[in-house]
Order: structure tokens, then sequence, then C-alpha cells
């Protein structure tokens, strides 16, 4: 609708104008002021229509006044505004002609009305938004109890059914609550666990860290622990557990609760003792084994000074032949008994028995005056040992061997002490057993150095460690040389130069002397050849000879008349150059499969001689029966001819022994001539051959070399 | 510590509540005498602070007829608070039936009266979600339902990413949100900023004070910390500009100062 100038729509509309002027800048309308302006037109002409009507319409000033709160304008500061403004404009502007006492009055009027209509419009208004938010909340509230309750549920779910004990404690320690599976694990039906407090849980297994990381934890230092940790059950038994504690805070970061998850590693811990007791006793007497023993022996050897120790080795006496002839089981039985009676021996504490294997015991004492508690202790078991044990109806004697090692601690290492202590017991056993014998150092170290050696043997041919030396064979007839005995030797990496007494025996005991041997039989014969190459095929006393030694257990082994035709061929050596030295021991008793390679040999022509002559009982009259073409007397004959004047009796015996020799034919060599008077009685009593230190040590090949030109030219 | 989903925060009405206060602004009684407590403390540093809002909500209006004149006809709007007068959905509706709206908000109180208020409408729900949480609310039914992400939509983040602290990273969720959206979507923002309040800094952060005493911090950020949030999108004319120079019918000088505090804008997905 269009306006005309100053006609009443304009005039209407100019009122809006000032109106909404007034009031825009107090309403919270989104809406621009244009926008408000036209809101409020149409209540401007109603307010127009109740001021001009010829009866006061009240309600209809009521309404205006509520449409304000519909129009935003809920600032009573509007209102305000709103009421100086119709005051002031409405008449003016809407009176048209109508009398000015009148319109002041209606005006006046319309106003109360607006304002309570205003009035009633915004109670009803906010009082309809609060009950809209009032519910908003609540509902809300609703769904997120609903949703707790939920989760709660859920919570309460898990927390019931866990298979893992929870329980909840205030930072005192009281016990708010426990889940069901701690309740089981302690076995109470009790939710507060009897009103205990944590703190009330001690065990003394505790781990020295549990009860400080508690606290650090309960005054908020700390956010968890983690410990093994035992409880009592109120019926007295133990339950273990592996423990974690959380530290709960609030929403503000106050620590509130501990929070204790725990599962039950009882079963497993005794699971793990039970391996643990097995893998460290021995199933058939239940003493504690070889492991449980080192591990005692180890903690004794590492206590402190002034601490000492004192260990007997048992080992039964003829065992085996219990085992072989009764059968396992018996010797079973009685392994059982004795290991029954040595446990009774040993019972003071710091006192252990244990069973190392087979018959093999030791008993170990620790302490200050293990120096005389280890001899009471091994008495006791010699003592116990006494009584006949009885196995299937039969009354078994007995006897233990027992090796006693006594010292301080810190000094040797467990496997050294009970390397000792064998050694020591073997050395009682060689006595005759049914003793006890105590640890010598001098004693073992000769038997680690033996033993040392053995274990070395095989891996010292492999690497070149032995070598050989030569001592010359001289003519006692024109003084020539006339060969040679290969001695062998042991450049051992430790204990340097070792001959062949500290060796041969070791290797004999291991087998290791046939390998050894053909090594020996190899080089020597391959020198031969050298030697022949170099002086030609004979010296003026006949062809150069090399001695080689062979032990009894060569002789025995099949392969000897082999492997030295091998030797022989593949050097290119001829038989009669070598001879082989036998001891006499070696053959006292020879039967002839003994014999027969020895005759093969010195049927090729490869000389036997026999070694150490006099030495042994052997019988004169089998020296016929023997392939032997040289007899070397031992030594002894030779010492005795040292001291001027010789022995007349000794001087009898030998020239004896060569008379006899030579009446079989055989040839007489002399060893140990360590004087030119001696070199020269010995030839006087007929001997064909010497060698010794009067000639010349064993040495390197190329001395023979010298030996020989010197011979040559003298 | 970010609670699961599923465990609700729990309803405290003696804490204020950043919508509630929003109402009280605009002369609502959708409020607590806790939340009034609060915004009275607030205003006595900033008496304008009813204008800010009463301009923020001016500026939705014109921003939601501007999208509707731009084709789009789907909303999602969040941080919606209590629903007062000249909401999304209504202006949207007159402008062009049939649009849809969601609305999205982390209070459930505001949620809860947003649903008794939507109750039988069609084509506007709400959904209790947290920006801070943008796939959840991509993944809601009621947005799956509503919205078709396939064709533009409207993003209102009105007033509500000042209350997103820097920690829980905000630009990461908006352009989790944009990535979702189709291309030429309009992204609606405001934003507070110490920028153009006419009170000097230290006065203005007395208010910032208050907020940060109801544990929902205010953070003002620089108007070019703002326009990063709009990476993605090209500005509409006139860009990132205080409220009431926003497609204004209303001459500046009508205005009141407070309403130029802080920044509003509307970018166009590329």
């Amino acid at each position: 609708m269009r306006a005309e100038p100053d006609g009443p729509e304009d005039r209407l509309r100019r009122f809006a104008t000032i109106w909404s002027r007034a009031v825009f800048p107090a309403t919270s309308t989104s809406s621009t002021r244009i926008e408000f302006e036209e809101q409020l037109l149409p209540l401007a002409r109603r307010l127009s229509e109740v001021l001009r009507a010829r009866t006061f319409d009240a309600p209809e000033a009521r309404a205006v006044g509520g449409a304000l709160v519909d129009a935003h304008c809920t600032d009573p500061e509007a209102l305000s505004r709103t009421l100086d403004c119709v005051d002031a404009y409405l008449v003016l502007y809407c009176g048209d002609d109508g009398d000015p006492e009148d319109l002041r009055a209606r005006s006046a009027r319309l106003q109360h009305a607006m304002a309570a209509g205003f009035a009633g419009a915004l109670r009803a208004r906010t009082l309809a938004e609060q009950e809209a938010i009032a519910q908003a909340a609540l509902k809300a509230q609703g769904v997120v109890a609903e949703a707790l309750h939920a989760s709660e549920a859920r919570f309460r779910a898990v927390f019931e059914g866990a298979a893992i004990g929870i329980g909840i404690a205030d930072l005192d320690g009281n016990v708010l609550q426990v889940n069901e599976a701690l309740m089981r694990m302690f076995g109470v039906a009790d939710p507060m666990l009897g009103g205990r407090r944590a703190t009330e849980w001690t065990h003394p297994e505790d781990a020295p860290q549990t009860w400080r990381l508690y606290d650090e934890l309960v005054r908020g230092e700390r956010e968890h622990y983690h410990v093994e940790k035992a409880f009592y059950r109120p019926d007295g038994t133990v339950l273990w557990t592996n423990l974690t504690v959380s530290l709960l805070r609030d929403a503000d970061g106050v620590p509130q609760y501990q929070l204790a998850l725990m599962e039950d590693t009882t079963e497993r811990r005794l699971l793990n003792l039970r391996l643990r007791y097995e893998a460290t006793h021995d199933a058939l007497t239940g003493l504690p084994n070889r492991s449980f023993f080192f591990e005692r022996l180890e903690k004794a050897l590492g206590a402190g000074p002034e601490q000492r120790f004192g260990l007997c080795y048992l080992d039964l006496d003829g065992f085996k032949a219990v085992n072989d002839s009764l059968g396992h089981a018996a010797g079973d039985r009685l392994l059982v008994e004795v290991a029954d009676r040595l446990q009774a021996c040993a019972t003071a504490p710091g006192e252990m028995v244990a069973r190392l294997g087979g018959d093999e015991f030791v008993a170990l004492t620790t302490g200050r005056d293990t120096r005389r508690e280890v001899d009471e202790l091994a008495g006791r078991i010699m003592n116990a040992l006494l009584a006949p044990v009885s196995v299937e109806g039969r009354e078994l004697t007995v006897r233990g061997s027992i090796g006693i090692v006594e010292g301080a601690a810190g000094e040797r290492s467990p496997a050294e002490v009970l390397r000792s202590a064998d050694i020591t017991m073997y050395r009682a056993k060689s006595a005759g057993g049914n003793r006890f014998e105590l640890a010598d150092p001098e004693a073992d170290a000769r038997v680690i150095t033996r033993h040392g050696l053995t274990t070395a043997l095989p891996a010292a041919l492999d690497r070149g460690e032995f070598f050989i030396e030569y001592q010359p064979l001289v003519h006692l007839g024109d003084g020539t040389v006339s060969g040679a005995e290969a001695l062998v030797r042991w450049l051992h990496p430790q204990h340097g130069v070792l001959g062949p007494d500290r060796f041969i025996p070791l290797a004999e005991h291991t087998g290791l002397i046939v390998p050894l041997g053909r090594w020996v039989l190899e080089q020597s014969v391959r020198q031969a050849r050298l030697w022949r190459e170099r002086y030609g095929e004979s010296t003026a006393a006949g062809p150069m000879r090399i001695n080689v030694n062979l032990s009894p257990c060569q002789l025995t082994h099949p392969g000897l008349v082999q492997d030295t035709v091998d030797i022989l061929e593949r050097t290119g050596v001829a038989p009669d150059a070598l001879c082989l030295e036998v001891t006499e021991s070696a053959l006292i008793g020879a039967d002839d499969d003994l014999l027969k390679p020895l005759r093969r040999l010195a049927e090729m022509g490869v000389d036997i001689a026999l070694d150490d002559f006099g030495t042994g009982y052997s019988n004169l009259a089998n020296l016929r029966r023997l392939p032997v073409s040289v007899l070397k007397l031992d030594r002894s004959f030779t010492q005795s001819m040292q001291q001027y004047p010789a022995d007349p009796v000794d001087l009898k015996i030998v020239e004896g022994i060569v008379a006899l020799a030579h009446s079989l034919d055989l040839t007489v060599t002399v060893e140990g001539v360590e004087t030119g008077a001696q070199a020269e009685q010995l030839r006087v009593l007929g001997c064909d051959t010497a060698q010794g230190w009067y000639y010349a040590r064993p040495g390197p090949p190329d001395r023979l070399h010298e030996l020989a030109l010197v011979d040559a030219t003298g | 510590m970010e609670r699961p989903a599923w465990v609700p925060r729990s309803i405290d009405i003696s804490v204020p509540s950043v919508s509630r206060i929003y109402d009280f602004y605009l002369g609502g009684s959708h409020n607590f005498e806790v939340d009034r407590e609060a915004a009275r403390r607030a205003m006595e540093f900033m008496p304008g602070l009813p204008k800010i809002m009463q301009a923020n909500r001016a500026f939705m209006r014109r921003a939601v007829r501007f999208a509707t004149e731009e084709g789009i006809d789907q909303f999602l709007d969040i941080g919606s608070g209590i629903p007062t007068f000249g909401n999304v959905h209504e202006v949207a509706a007159r402008a062009r039936p049939g649009a849809r709206v969601v609305y999205v908000d982390h209070d459930p109180v505001a949620v809860a009266h947003s649903e008794a208020v939507l109750a039988d409408l069609d084509d506007a729900d709400v959904v209790v979600a947290d920006l801070r949480g943008p796939r959840e609310i991509l993944a809601a039914p009621q947005v799956e339902r509503l919205i078709d992400l396939n064709r533009p939509v409207a993003l209102l983040l009105v007033a509500i990413l000042h209350f997103v602290e820097d920690a829980d990273d905000p630009y990461a969720a908006v352009a989790e949100l944009s990535d979702a959206l189709a291309p030429g979507s309009l992204l609606v923002l405001t934003h507070a900023s110490y920028e153009h309040v006419p009170l000097p800094a230290e006065q203005a952060g007395g208010a910032v004070d208050v907020y940060k005493d109801i544990r929902n911090p205010l953070i003002m950020r620089s108007r070019d910390d703002i326009a990063r949030f709009f990476k993605g999108y090209d500005m509409v004319e006139p860009g990132l500009v205080p409220m009431p120079r926003w497609r204004s019918e209303q001459a500046p000088e009508d205005e009141d100062p407070y309403a130029f505090s802080g920044y509003a804008g509307v970018g166009r997905k590329a």
C-alpha cells in the first residue's frame, strides 16, 4: 500500500520507524532494524486502532504488549523504550482529530495494558523456556543415566566375571570392594576381606621393595607397580600372586583409590618349585643332584672371609660287581639305602649330601671349623657304611673310598675342588679302598698334569708336536757309528719338551700309541734312508741301522707287520736297516700268537732287539724261542761300572750274558755308557755295540752326521 | 583423557554450559542460574557480549540464505547449541522448502532440547557428537539419513572452533570433515578474536578467563590462524571479515561496536 505523504498511513509508518529505532538496540533479534520495523508496523496499526476505538479494547492492547516478546524483545528495557515511545508519539502520529484529553487518557490505559501484556507474555515465555530446558536436562540426564547404567552394568559384569582378582581400596588401605575371583583366591565369602587393611597383608616372603612401592603409590608419587607377592589366606595357606597396583585419581588429578589386579600364581609356582625340585634332585635317592650340589658348593666357595668348606667325595668300592652280579634293581636298592644312611650323617646346618651319579656321593660341610668337622663327617660316613645292607635277602658289605678336600672359601672354583676330591678319592681307592684320604696339592698336580697330557695327546699328533731325536749306536770294536736309536719327544706348548716316559704310558693307555708308533716308525725309516743316501749303503761296521722302540700295545696290534712292510716299501729302505726294540717284560710269557708277527718281521730281515734285558725275570731258556738278534743290556749293569774298580760280580754277570748271547748268535748292545773307562771295559767284556752320553746324547739327525764324520776321520 | 563414545559424560547442571550461556546472551530463558552467573561475570568485562552473539546469529542467517541462493539444500550445523529463534532449519526452509538440516552438539542438554523442538520435523535432526571426533559425526545415522555427501553441503562451524584447543587439533578436524564434502560445498565459520574488540585486550581477557574457569576455554585466534581453517576453499566475497561487514543490508554505523569483534567468512570448496 502506497502511503500518501502525511496521510494516516504515512504517519503510522513514521511512528513504527521511531518505535523500531528506539527499541532495536534493546532487542535480541537477529533481524536487521528494517526487518524489525516491518515486524513492528502491524503492531503499530493495532495500537492506533485501540487508541481511536470507541471503547477501550484492553485485551488487544495486552496482546500487542505480548507480541513484543514474540519479536524477541525480552529485555525489560525494550518495554520501557516502547512505552516511552507510545507515550510521546502515538497520540501525535495516530491520534487523528480526537479529543486530546481523551486520547491522552486512552494512551495511558493502553500503556498499562501493554505493560501487563508484555509482563504476562514474558512470564509465560520464561516459564515455558525454563520448563523446556529443565525437561531437556532431565531427559539428557535420563539418557546419560541409562547409558551410564548400561556401561556400569557392563563394568560390573567385567568386574565380577573377570578371571583376574580385582580389588579397590582407599589410600589408607581400607578395602572397599573386591570381586568374586579375588574372594575365590582368598577362599573367603566376604567382599570386604574381613575389614583388613591392605597394609596388614604382609608376608615373610615379601620382596624388600614391595612396601616401599606401596608407600610411593599411596603418596601419589607413583602411578602403578608390579610385584610378585604372597598372601596368607584366612585358613593359613599361602596364596601367591602376580600383583599390579594402580593409583586412581579424580578428575582434578588428586589420588583417590588404589586398584589391585592380581593373578593367582600359586599353582604355577608350585609347578615351578616341583620342576625346580626335579631339576635339582636325584630321582632314585631323592638326594640333591649334581647341579644342586654345584650351586651349593659355589655358594660355599663364594662365602665371605673366614668361611671354610669341607667336602667328602665318596665312591663305593666294588659297586660294579653288585650291579653285575645281582642286577641293577639290587644295585639301585643298595644306592637308596646308602643314600639314606649318608643323609643321616649330615644333618647339621650347613651340611648337605648329594648324589653326583652312579655310586658317587658327596657330603659338604660349611662354616668356620670345617677342618675338624669334615674329618668327623668322613668318620661318620665310614661308620654308617659298616653295617651290611640287606638286599634281596642278602647281606651286602658296603665299603667306600672317600677323598676329602678342606679349605678356605674364595680360593678355588667348584670344579677345581671337585676334581681334587675326585683325585683324592682315587688315591684312597688305589691304596686299597675302605678308607679316606686328605687332598694333597702335589698329588693333585701330578694327576692333573697326567690327565692334561692324556687329553692333549691326540691333538698333539695332529698338530705335529712330536719330534724324534736320535742317539748314535757305536761299534765298540772300532768306534764307528753303526746306527741310531730313534727316541720320540713331545714339544708341549706349555710344558716344553717331554720325554717318552712322560707320555708313552698315557699313549698306551689311550691307544694312541698305535698311530704314534706308526708315525715314529715312518719318520725314523725316512731318516734312515736319508742317511743311507748321504753315507752310502754301509758304514765300516755294516749298513747304517735305525732302532725303533715298539710298545707292548703295538706288538698286539694286528696291523704291525703290514704297517712296517708298507713303510719300508714306501721309503725304499731294506728291512735289514731297521731294528725294532721290544722290552723284555713285554715278551715274558709270550705265546706263539704274540711272537708270530715278530717272527715274520725277523724272517723279512728286520732285526729284533730285546730291550732292557736283565730287568725282568726272563726265562733264559726261552731266549732260543724268541726271534731276536740283539740283546740290549739294561743300564743298571753299566751303572755299576762307573765306579772304579767295578764290582767284580757285575763284571762276571755281564761277561756271562755276553757269552750266552754270542753262543745264541745274538749281538749285545749296552746302554748308558758315560765314561771312556766304561766303554773300554765293555769292549773287553765282548759287548758289540754301545750307546750313551759318552758318545752322544740323543739329538737332531744332523748331529749324527757330524759324529759320523768325526768317526770317519778319526 | 578422551572417553570412549559409549561412556557418556555425566550431566551436571551445576556446571555452566556454553550453549545455555549463549542462550542467555540472546535473551532466552533456556538456562540455569549457574549459566547466568557465568554470563554476568563475563559481561562485567565485556558488557557488549550479547551484541556479539546477536551479530553472530545475524551473520548465520545471512550465510544460510546465501547458501540457499547458491542452490544448497542440506546443512550440517556443528555446535548448534540451544535452538532459539531463527534457527538454521527455519531460515533454510523459508528460503528453500525441503531443505534438510542436521544439528550436532556435544552438550546432551542442548541435544535433548533440540530433539524436543525438532520432534515433529522430518527434515531436521540432531546428533550428540563432538567436533573433535569428525568420523563419528560423518558416520551418524542422522547424517546418513538426511545428507547426501555426493552433493554440496553447507557446513556450519559458527562460534564453535574457538572452543577447540590446539592440542585437540581443530584444523585436522575441519580438514577431515571437508574431505568428506562434495566440491561446491560451503564452509560457514565464525571465530572469536581479540581483533576489532572495542576494548583493551586485558579487559577482554577477563571474559576469556571466565570461560577458562568454567572449563570451556575460549581460544582467541588471529585472523591468519582463522583463515587457515579455509584451506582447500575459495573465499566467497567479501572474505574473512568482521561479522557486520559480511553481506549485511544494514549500514555499519547502525551496528553496535561490539558486533565487529571476531571474524566471519564463507568458503566454497574447490
